[in-house]
């Protein structure tokens, strides 16, 4: 692994589950690379698709969205929306040229820190193999 | 009713005497809590982390106690004692002994100048003895309440008439040689003792060389050692040479289950304690070898097994079963361990440190207390309870948790410091409380319109971040991005002290928003949210940036990028907060109905404190019968009879008139949210379905006997469950023909692949009815296979006496279990032939049984799955249900007014359930004594200019809280009714919707802080 290259990955994560695995991950010590940043949403479905647009534009290597499984999500059908929209969001990739392969839906219950600490790992490396998102590189104004 | 009193004293004021006090103050009673020391807290600062979740435990207390001080509802003693009780329940007179402070606590202002220059050093029983305090001192630097106070016993002054250089030094003029010990009397409804337990004292072990050898220490001893604020900082190193020690040995059983010095029992806490500390240990110390020194790893809790598998399989902790004589310093400085293998062979190991660790035991106080109090106390000094009134004294009206009335490890103590107060509550006279008056004396700020002020304080958490993170560099930083009008980096930022500093900050630099960086906002938020409150500021201006359990515990091996992360997040957290807009709650009525799920001891107990406290209780039960589990145990340790226990019980249930049971109901639906839930039951065999409101529920849904057919049980009518057998041994119905051997198999299906947890109960459970059985047949040779013998706390006797018995114990490890065989395949009583490898004999014990009987594990329901996914709560690994903090949050879900107890939690003995479904109604109690509970600010709101009324909102929201007009045909939101999930904003096509707290400008401004694009202007 290259060391000096540390992808940026936003990291989107509800308040029920994910962000509460990825506390846990934390309380065990199970180790992840730093390019996991994390943002609190009350629910997956908060998240816009416009949001992982804009922060990918923004030059975030890789974009992960953790919910509740499907059927846990503490608003009843939250994450259901969030599935379709994200299903929506790679085909909107794919289509505009862009590597879907940098964003990614993970369902993360408040129990798993090992899931988180595994998904973080893999999504890592799997941006760093995939070098850095091509928008950060220089545009002109 | 009217001449109970409304107010409750606590003796001790340590995690459970803290919890109880929390709890009532709830509930709107007045509390005393009354404490020996000079400050609140008891045992946890003391310690390091915690187990099973490596927790930082002042990091998780220090909101409770904060909480504890600031609330109006609770008042604290320090420094005192009761003294005498008199008057009956419900109105009890008591007098309460409060010693001199010698400092005037109102004028103290904490700065610590009388203790720079006191010139007389004393022990510092807070650090074990690891380092000297002044004899004017305050207890550790979180103590609550914060002032100092004197020794008198030390001071020079007060002893000898010369010195007052406090006096001198002492800008406030806080210090008051005259202060004298005074009475104060109180009269109060209910008494709750929690006056906590002792560490043992390893003195008179003489043959471990404590105190002769520097490097043999105690556990409390290394637990300070190990904490970031202990006297070394964090950094283990030895007292001898002052390195760091490579080899580590951890002693167990250092007086604990040992007859020879009158403690027959099990201290229950110090194996998981020395897994934790080996752990911790090694985290801090790389290459660290450390070895475990135990009789049985009784790792018997929720998680536990898992953690002792981690410290085995992930961090190398030697496990070595074996019995230590004694240790002797060789002339190189090093520890030499002379011990005893199971084989009876005789070992040598050298070390360079060695961990004593000491058990549990009850305070002498004890002793005076039960004779001023007139309770009684049990063999061993502590306080005493029956199994079946698992947290009353023998004086009614006073109740007792925590340790006090025997070892327990922190959620145990918080568990029975709630189930305290559920019985407390019968003798008051509770009232149903308003929503809480907004303290008039400090007016909201008005921020509208203002450019943002923001401070940015960032924590240390001792070495949690600090050893990680350049906490210093991140301070400063966030000191350059825009807005920021202050930063700071501090120790603690939720310690009393810290919270004052931030008021003090927003005051000064006039503040209006503020960014913490610290721990996490799941356990933190609301202490801080309260502190900006209480300096003017509305809640929600408050923004936290996870630099701890997201951070520096992830990335520990990379301090460089984990502060470039911390920045990014305090970054993102500035941005955010910009963005802050201050927010109202409204109240949401709660209705005081409660829904019990299951029909067990544990549903039964607390449907019937609610039933008891006044609330119209719904009871269902899937069954057609109550009792649950409790219907097939048969004995007791106390000669008891759990059945009779079990019958009266149901009839104090059915015929109680605010109960009313449902038997044989299926729940088709439940939902609605804290304070307005309804329940739908399925309707069908004659049954007609129901529809429940409700204002909280409780799932005490039990757990279920594996099934297996492990050790061929079915295959022969003399191969059965420990259930089976009991009920064998109740109705004396034995397998014909003689009963020479009965081999008993423990852990089957449990602690093993897809069940690793211990299921807790099967050790003790087996004791008792193997010494049933010698009680009928006391020829019959008992056969005990066992992996480790778990009979914790006061049960430890009952396995002693039945070794005494002379059963065989026949320990196997899992990958040479027992070897179960019929003898004669044809018939269906067939005898077993079983083998078992003997690590004593070192060599196989073949046994023809007449009676196999074998300890299934405990299950989870698999029918959780489903409740889980109507309560919205989750399940762990396991299938069990899983709590909203494992610590100090043990009967709550994280969403609100849901709780849970029993074996739904974990698995559990009877009186522990009880104490859970107690501690459930109570918790369930500070909800349901308010008629109203404020929601969440952050809800959805409609930007009407923009909507178009396409309704697509309305179909995605699932509490249908958002609507659209007909008229005005613009989208309107129910405020009472949305959760704030923000689904429908992320919908809506015109961008009318937005979600307060979390707006989109919020959101865009969070991830553009960490712009990485790099723009370069061409043309003009
Ligand atoms: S709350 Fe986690 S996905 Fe909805």
């Amino acid at each position: 692994m290259d060391k000096k290259y540390v992808p940026r990955i936003t990291s989107f994560l509800c308040k029920w589950c994910s962000y509460t695995g990825a506390d846990l991950a934390g309380t065990s010590r199970l180790q992840y690379p730093t390019a996991i940043i994390p943002i609190k949403v009350m629910c997956s479905s908060r998240v816009d698709p416009v949001f992982i647009l804009r922060a990918f534009l923004k030059g975030s290597d890789g974009v992960l969205l953790g919910g509740c499984h499907p059927g846990d999500c503490h608003y009843e059908t939250g994450n259901y929306h969030t599935r379709r929209r994200f299903a929506i969001v790679k085909t909107v990739f794919e289509s505009l040229g862009l590597e879907a392969e940098r964003i990614r839906l993970s369902w993360i219950s408040a129990s798993e820190g090992p899931k988180f600490a595994r998904v973080a790992n893999e999504f890592t490396e799997t941006i760093i193999a995939m070098g850095e998102n091509p928008v950060k590189k220089k545009i002109f104004l | 009713m009217g001449s109970k009193r409304n107010s409750v004293l606590i003796v001790g004021a340590g995690i459970a005497g803290i919890q109880a006090a929390l709890d009532l103050a709830e509930m709107g009673v007045e509390v005393h809590l009354v404490e020996d020391t000079p400050t609140i807290g008891g045992r946890m600062p003391q310690l390091d982390k915690t187990f099973p979740t490596n927790d930082c435990s002042m990091c998780i207390l220090s909101p409770k106690m904060s909480e504890c001080a600031r609330h109006p509802g609770i008042q604290i003693h320090i420094l005192s004692n009761l003294k005498n009780v008199s008057g009956k329940p419900g109105r009890f007179k008591c007098t309460i002994l409060e010693r001199a402070k010698y400092v005037d606590p109102v004028k103290c202002v904490a700065c610590g100048l009388c203790e720079d220059k006191c010139p007389v050093k004393i022990e510092d029983t807070f650090d074990v003895g690891l380092r000297t305090r002044k004899a004017i001192s305050r207890y550790f630097l979180q103590s609550i309440p914060a002032e100092y106070t004197i020794d008198k016993d030390k001071c020079l002054y007060l002893t000898k008439g010369v010195c007052r250089i406090c006096e001198k030094t002492c800008e406030a003029g806080a210090i008051n040689y005259e202060d004298k010990d005074r009475e104060v009397e109180l009269e109060v409804g209910a008494i709750i003792l929690a006056a906590g337990i002792d560490p043992f004292d390893p003195i008179g072990f003489g043959h471990f060389g404590y105190h002769r050898y520097p490097d043999v220490v105690t556990s409390l001893e290394f637990e300070r050692m190990l904490s970031a604020s202990g006297p070394m900082g964090g950094h283990v190193v030895r007292a001898s040479n002052g390195k760091e020690p490579k080899k580590l040995a951890f002693i167990q059983c250092v007086g604990s289950r040992d007859e020879g010095i009158d403690r027959n029992y099990c201290s229950s806490a110090c194996c998981m304690f020395a897994i934790k500390q080996s752990i911790i240990a090694k985290e801090h110390i790389k290459d660290l070898d450390s070895s475990i020194f135990y009789m049985d790893i009784r790792a018997f809790g929720k998680d536990f097994d898992k953690y002792y598998e981690k410290a085995e399989k992930q961090y190398g902790v030697k496990f070595k079963r074996s019995k230590v004589a004694d240790i002797i310093e060789t002339p190189e400085g090093k520890l030499r361990l002379r011990y005893t293998l199971e084989k009876g062979t005789t070992q040598y190991e050298e070390f360079d440190m060695v961990v004593l660790s000491i058990g549990l035991q009850a305070r002498e106080a004890n002793q005076r207390l039960s004779e001023d109090l007139d309770i009684r106390l049990n063999e061993f000094g502590f306080c005493r309870s029956e199994r079946f009134s698992p947290l009353m004294t023998s004086r009614e009206g006073v109740f007792v948790c925590g340790a006090m009335n025997g070892p327990k490890d922190i959620p145990e103590s918080v568990v029975s410091a709630s189930g305290a107060v559920a019985n407390a509550v019968r003798f008051l006279d509770l009232e149903r409380q308003g929503l809480p008056t907004a303290d008039e004396s400090i007016p909201e700020k008005n921020v509208i319109g203002q450019r943002p002020r923001i401070g940015v304080f960032v924590c240390h958490c001792g070495i949690n971040i600090a050893g990680v993170v350049d906490v210093k560099d991140v301070a400063e930083y966030a000191g350059t991005l825009e807005n920021v009008e202050h930063t700071e980096d501090v120790m603690y930022a939720c310690s009393t002290d810290c919270l004052d500093t931030i008021k003090k900050r927003i005051e000064e630099h006039d503040l209006n928003r503020v960014v913490v960086a610290a721990c996490t906002p799941r356990t933190h938020e609301p202490l801080f949210r309260e502190t900006i409150n209480e300096a003017g500021l509305n809640p929600y201006l408050f923004e936290m940036a996870n630099i701890r359990d997201q951070c520096s515990w992830a990335h520990m091996d990379q301090p460089e990028l984990a502060t470039i992360k911390s920045k990014d997040l305090v970054e993102m957290g500035v941005a955010k907060s910009r963005g802050l807009q201050p927010l109202e709650r409204l109240p949401i009525e709660i209705d005081p109905k409660a829904l019990v799920i299951g029909g067990g001891l544990s549903g039964m107990t607390s449907a019937l404190s609610l039933a008891d406290a006044g609330h119209q209780v719904y009871l269902i039960e899937k069954e057609d019968e109550l009792g649950g589990n409790l219907r097939n145990i048969f004995f007791n340790f106390d000669d008891k009879d759990p059945q009779v226990f079990l019958g009266d019980l149901i009839k104090k249930v059915s015929r109680h008139k605010m109960i009313e049971v449902l038997k044989g109901a299926e729940i088709e639906d439940i939902s609605g949210y804290i304070g307005n839930y309804k329940t739908s039951l399925k309707a069908g065999s004659g049954k007609e379905g129901r529809l429940l409101d409700h204002g909280v529920v409780i799932v005490a849904t039990g757990g279920e006997e594996h099934k297996t057919e492990e050790y061929l049980l079915g295959k022969s009518s003399r191969i059965v469950t420990q259930v089976e057998f009991e009920r064998m041994l109740h109705e004396k119905d034995f397998p014909a023909g003689k009963l020479k051997n009965v081999v008993m198999i423990q852990c089957v299906g449990s602690r093993e692949e897809g069940r690793m947890y211990c299921s807790r109960i099967c050790c003790s459970k087996a004791v008792k009815n193997a010494l049933e059985l010698k009680k009928v047949k006391s020829k019959t040779n008992v056969y005990f296979a066992y992996r480790d013998i778990r009979t914790y706390g006061f049960s430890e006797k009952y396995y002693t006496e039945l070794r005494d018995e002379g059963t065989v114990f026949l320990r196997y490890t899992p990958d040479s279990k027992p070897v179960v065989e019929l003898i004669d395949e044809d018939v269906t009583d067939s005898r077993a032939r079983v083998t078992v490898f003997d690590p004593i004999m070192d060599r196989d014990v073949v046994i023809d049984a007449d009676l196999v009987v074998l300890a299934t594990a405990i299950d989870a329901p698999e029918k959780n799955e489903e409740l889980a996914k109507k309560l919205k709560v989750p399940l762990n690994a396991d299938g069990m249900f899983l709590e909203a903090h494992v610590k100090l949050r043990p009967v709550d879900f994280a969403t609100e007014g849901v709780f849970l107890c029993g074996l739904a939690h974990s698995p559990k003995d009877m009186d522990e359930s009880q104490a859970q479904a107690k501690a459930a109604a109570s918790r369930a109690l500070t909800f349901l004594n308010r008629k109203a509970v404020l929601a969440e600010g952050t809800i959805c709101q409609v930007m009407t200019d923009r909507c178009s009324g396409c309704s697509y909102c309305e179909s995605i929201c699932a509490y249908s809280a958002i609507e659209v007009d007909p008229e005005k045909l613009v989208a309107v939101v129910n405020e009472a009714l949305c959760k704030g999930c923000g689904a429908c904003v992320a919908s809506c096509r015109c961008g009318a919707l937005d979600l307060r707290g979390f707006t989109n400008q919020q959101m865009y401004s969070v991830f553009d802080s960490l712009d990485l694009v790099i723009t370069e202007k061409v043309g003009d």
